[in-house]
C-alpha cells in the first residue's frame, strides 16, 4: 500500500508499563491523532498491561536515580525540593513504591498533565489511532481478550512491522 | 488584521501538552469548514505546538499571541 499523498504515520512500540513510561507512547499517539496522521501503538512485553481495563501502572524510584522526588503540597519552597533519598535505601521501604506512585500522579494532576486513562481514551476516540496488543506477549504473560479494552486489537510482530513499513516516524519506546 | 468572527470558543486553560491541541482537534472536527475556533491556554508550549497543529493539519491558524499571560489562538476549519 502507497502512502505517497495519504497522511504522515507514526509507528509506536510500546514496551515499559511503569506510570512514567506510560505517558509518551500515549503523549505522542493523541498528538499525532490531533495532527491528522495515522497513528498505531504495538503493546508489547510490559507495555502490553497499558491496554488493560484496569489500568495499574505504577512507577519505582528503584534503579530511576533521575526521577525527582517533589511534594505536591505545602509552601512552594517546600514543593521545590528534590527529595535526595537514596535509592538502595528507599526501595527497601515498604510502600515506598506507591507513595512514589501516589506523588507522581498528584504532582501531574496538579500541574494540569492529563491522566495515562484519559490520554488513552483519547487515543481510543479517535479513529485514526490504533492500539495493537502483542499476542506473544498476551501468551506468555496469561492474558485474556477480555483482559483487555474493546478499543484494541491483537497482533504480531508481522501486523506492526506490515503498518511501520509505510510510517513516517517509528519509534520503539 | 484578518476579518472572521469567531463561532466558539474552547478554554483549554490550566492543561499541558498534548491536550490543548487534541482538545482543539475534537472542536475542530465537530465544527463546519470555514467555521473560526478561538482558543484560550495557559500553557507557553502551545505556542509552537498551535503553529505545528496548524502546518500539519492545514487548518489556518489566524492568530497566535500572549495577552495577559493567557496564550490565544484563533484557528479557521479548512476541511
Amino acid at each position: 500500500m502507497s502512502k505517497e499523498n495519504g497522511p504522515r504515520r507514526l509507528a509506536l512500540i510500546s514496551s515499559k508499563g511503569t506510570l512514567d513510561w506510560a505517558y509518551p507512547p500515549f503523549i505522542l499517539a493523541s498528538a499525532a491523532g490531533a495532527m491528522e496522521w495515522e497513528v498505531a501503538i504495538f503493546h508489547t512485553f510490559y507495555g502490553l498491561p497499558l491496554l488493560k481495563k484496569e489500568l495499574d501502572a505504577a512507577v519505582s524510584p528503584m534503579g530511576n536515580p533521575a526521577m525527582p522526588m517533589k511534594m505536591p503540597f505545602g509552601p512552594d519552597g517546600f514543593q521545590k525540593i528534590n527529595w535526595n533519598i537514596p535509592n538502595l535505601l528507599m526501595s527497601n521501604v515498604p510502600g515506598f513504591e506507591s507513595m512514589a506512585t501516589g506523588l507522581m500522579k498528584q504532582t501531574f494532576k496538579k500541574k494540569g498533565v492529563a491522566t495515562v486513562e484519559e490520554l488513552r481514551d483519547m487515543c481510543v476516540e479517535m479513529d485514526n489511532v490504533r492500539l495493537i496488543g502483542c499476542q506473544m506477549t498476551m501468551d506468555v504473560f496469561g492474558f485474556k481478550r477480555e483482559d483487555f479494552i474493546d478499543g484494541c486489537e491483537i497482533g504480531g510482530a508481522a501486523t506492526f512491522l506490515e503498518y511501520a513499513a509505510d510510517s513516517d516516524v517509528s519509534l520503539f519506546i | 488584521m484578518a476579518e472572521y468572527d469567531i463561532k466558539e470558543t474552547l478554554d483549554c486553560k490550566g492543561m499541558l501538552c498534548p491536550m490543548p491541541i487534541v482538545k482543539t482537534s475534537k472542536k475542530i472536527k465537530e465544527m463546519e469548514i470555514g467555521d473560526v475556533l478561538e482558543m484560550i491556554s495557559t500553557d507557553p508550549g502551545a505556542i509552537p505546538d498551535m503553529q505545528a497543529w496548524s502546518n500539519q493539519t492545514g487548518h489556518e491558524l489566524l492568530e497566535a499571541k500572549e495577552e495577559e499571560s493567557l496564550y490565544r489562538f484563533v484557528v479557521r476549519k479548512t476541511h
